[in-house]
């Protein structure tokens, strides 16, 4: 293909090895140094900083967090999106804007929140607790504040898509006899799938590596509340440099397979759109060869 | 199957789209719902198809009340402005889905699907390219790939929104003659929207003139054409020039011309415009009895008629259109003073004709 540009072959080099130093510096080389402190030490220590019962109880609390989080906002993401992309009704904007709400505000506002609404000596955390559900410091509150900074990630993400995509294929799919839901499942779904698994796979990141808010409503109790990065966070004050690179680790391993589950979807997809491509192609030359 | 519309209005906020609108459309029909953007006609299409509820009014389809059946249970089949073609299905899939998302007790076995889908992409001659998917297809089979999808379901109306809007000049006029080819081997009652008049007056059995929520006129194309019924039917079917002057009794005067009309015998001095076609006007080289003149500013001579640009004094210009042969035998070249006179003009009294003067 030829290139577009005009710039001369300096300036192009150039502006390549300023994003990749950029790139190298901060993302390669952090990257390098928390496998290299998590192993440095060898492998045996690595498993044991893993396998350890609090650290386990960090990674199944994380699970937990991220397990309940994420489908959450999977239904509430696809339901927002669709209510803001094909309808016009009262307080749309107010909806939109209270979307963005957790990015806007820092997690530890967010976990303040939560406190002033189901701490202990609150009236709704009063009266759940006199009913035998502990909110703040439990796991609940957990779970809850990482529903909430990680909700805007999947509504984010599907807004404008399904806005450019156009109400126009379902309701192509309505006139043809088909119902809501199949409308939903074979055409709306199969449109917005890509971006879907995006806004899933970002919510998922973000809901496993949350700190602020979690932490605050956490009340970091050993086993118990702690999730990995509140985890790494003692690790490292205590001068557990292996055991805190070695949860890290597990942090950063996530971002790679993230990037590598993103990058298999999308070569699938242009496989697939090639081969259809020599098909068509295939198919083509059939029928010009077919005419007088 | 008949379509009555009855006293149809739609509101979007402050704007009204459709005012009051009724209309009867025969089965088997190809009707054309004419006008500028925004004068309501894919709006009546949509709510004919159930996309769209009107405020008030009702739709009938073969005499029953359908005005609150679900657009899914309408049976209509309805190709979108811009195809609105399913992308992560094939061409096959595309035309077989209003048939695969019957209910199971109704839906055709596979095998019927696909004898039925295959038949269809045969009709539409694009049976080749059932594996592809829509966004390898150009325009004109995208249109044609929407089509068979609207009829695979076998629908009692067919409604087309500008169904040629996108494509270019040459596949459009070949899809015109097709749509209507099909219209007479299948004669389904069919109504569609267009901005372009030449498309309407060309392959319709009706056409519907909206204007501003309004009908302006319903009639044959023929008769539409040589018998407008209002100043902006006049201007909106096709380019026409304008000239002022008044009616009295019947007879219209403008400047020194003067003739008798059969009609307005009740005008009393009355402004009027005169409305007169291109073709409807000859050059000449004399003088008396004609309705202007001008000098010549431009002469276009590509194809069988030779357009010519006057400037009259006042700076408004005429366009005529004449024959080879009469320009020939005029002779005349830019520059030249030569006159007019109108074969048929379309004379609208100035009340009707004020406000609404509409520029194409």
């Amino acid at each position: 293909m030829a290139t577009l540009t005009t710039e001369s072959r300096p300036v192009r080099y150039a502006l390549t090895a300023v994003a990749l130093v950029f790139l190298f510096l901060f993302l390669l080389l952090p990257l390098i140094g928390v496998f290299w402190e998590a192993l440095h030490k060898g492998w045996q220590l690595y498993l044991a900083a893993l396998v350890e019962p609090e650290a386990l109880s960090a990674i199944r609390l994380t699970l937990i967090a991220a397990g309940i989080a994420v489908p959450l906002n999977l239904v509430f993401g696809v339901a927002a999106a669709w209510a803001i992309a094909r309808f016009d009704f009262r307080g749309k904007s107010l909806l939109t804007t209270l979307i963005d709400l957790p990015f806007a505000v820092s997690p530890v506002v967010a976990g303040l929140m939560f406190i002033l609404l189901f701490g202990a000596n609150t009236v709704v955390g009063g009266w759940l607790q006199d009913h035998g559900l502990q909110v703040i410091f439990a796991v609940p509150g957990i779970v809850l504040a990482t529903v909430f900074v990680t909700f805007p990630f999947v509504a984010r993400e599907l807004i404008p898509l399904m806005q450019s995509q156009g109400a126009d294929e379902e309701q192509a799919a309505i006139v043809l006899g088909a119902s809501g839901w199949q409308t939903f499942r074979k055409v709306t779904l199969p449109n917005i799938k890509w971006g879907l698994l995006y806004g899933v796979i970002l919510t998922n990141a973000r809901a496993m590596g949350e700190f602020g808010a979690v932490s605050v409503v956490s009340g970091h109790i050993r086993g118990e509340t702690n999730t990995i990065p509140l985890h790494v966070e003692i690790l490292y004050n205590e001068y557990n440099f292996v055991g805190a690179f070695a949860c890290a680790s597990l942090l950063a391993l996530l971002a790679l397979v993230t990037l590598l589950v993103k990058s298999l979807v999308e070569w699938r997809l242009h496989r697939q759109q090639q081969a259809s491509t020599l098909r068509t192609a295939a198919a083509r030359l059939q029928a010009q060869a077919a005419q007088p | 199957m008949s379509i009555e519309i009855r006293n149809i209005r739609k509101q979007f906020g402050q704007f009204t789209a459709l005012d009051n609108v009724s209309l009867d459309i025969a089965a088997g029909e190809l009707l054309a719902l004419l006008g500028p953007s925004g004068c309501g006609k894919t709006t009546l299409l949509r709510i004919i198809a159930g996309l769209e509820k009107p405020d008030a009014g009702q739709v009938l389809f073969g005499g029953a009340d359908a005005t609150h059946t679900h657009v899914a249970e309408r049976q209509v089949g309805f190709v979108f402005q811009h195809y609105a073609l399913f992308r992560h299905m094939t061409v096959f899939d595309n035309v077989a889905f209003g048939l695969s998302v019957k209910p199971r007790r109704e839906r055709p076995s596979q095998e019927e699907i696909r004898e039925r889908v295959m038949k269809l992409l045969k009709m539409v001659q694009l049976d080749w390219l059932a594996d592809a998917y829509p966004g390898q297809l150009s325009g004109g089979q995208r249109q044609r790939i929407a089509l068979a999808r609207s009829l695979a379901v076998e629908p009692k109306v067919l409604l087309l929104d500008e169904p040629f809007g996108a494509l270019d000049a040459k596949v459009r006029k070949d899809l015109r003659r097709w749509l209507r080819e099909l219209h007479n081997d299948m004669h389904i009652t069919s109504v569609f929207v267009t901005h372009d008049q030449e498309e309407a007056l060309e392959v319709s059995d009706r056409v519907v003139v909206m204007d501003h929520g309004h009908i302006e006129q319903v009639g044959r194309p023929d008769d539409i054409y040589e018998h407008p019924a209002t100043p902006f039917v006049t201007q909106f079917l096709g380019d026409v020039n304008l000239f002022h002057g008044r009616v009295d009794a019947g007879q219209l005067t403008i400047g020194s011309y003067e003739q008798a009309l059969g009609q307005h015998q009740d005008a009393d001095g009355d402004a009027a415009v005169a409305y007169v076609r291109p073709h409807d006007l000859d050059l000449t080289l004399q003088a008396a009895g004609a309705l202007a003149q001008g000098r010549v500013e431009h002469i276009h001579a590509v194809g069988p008629v030779v357009r010519v640009e006057l400037q009259q004094a006042d700076g408004q210009t005429i366009e005529a259109a004449v024959s080879k042969e009469r320009f020939r035998a005029l002779g005349i070249v830019p520059g030249d003073t030569v006159y007019v006179t109108p074969r048929k003009l379309a004379v609208f009294l100035q009340e009707d004709a004020g406000q609404q003067d509409y520029v194409i």
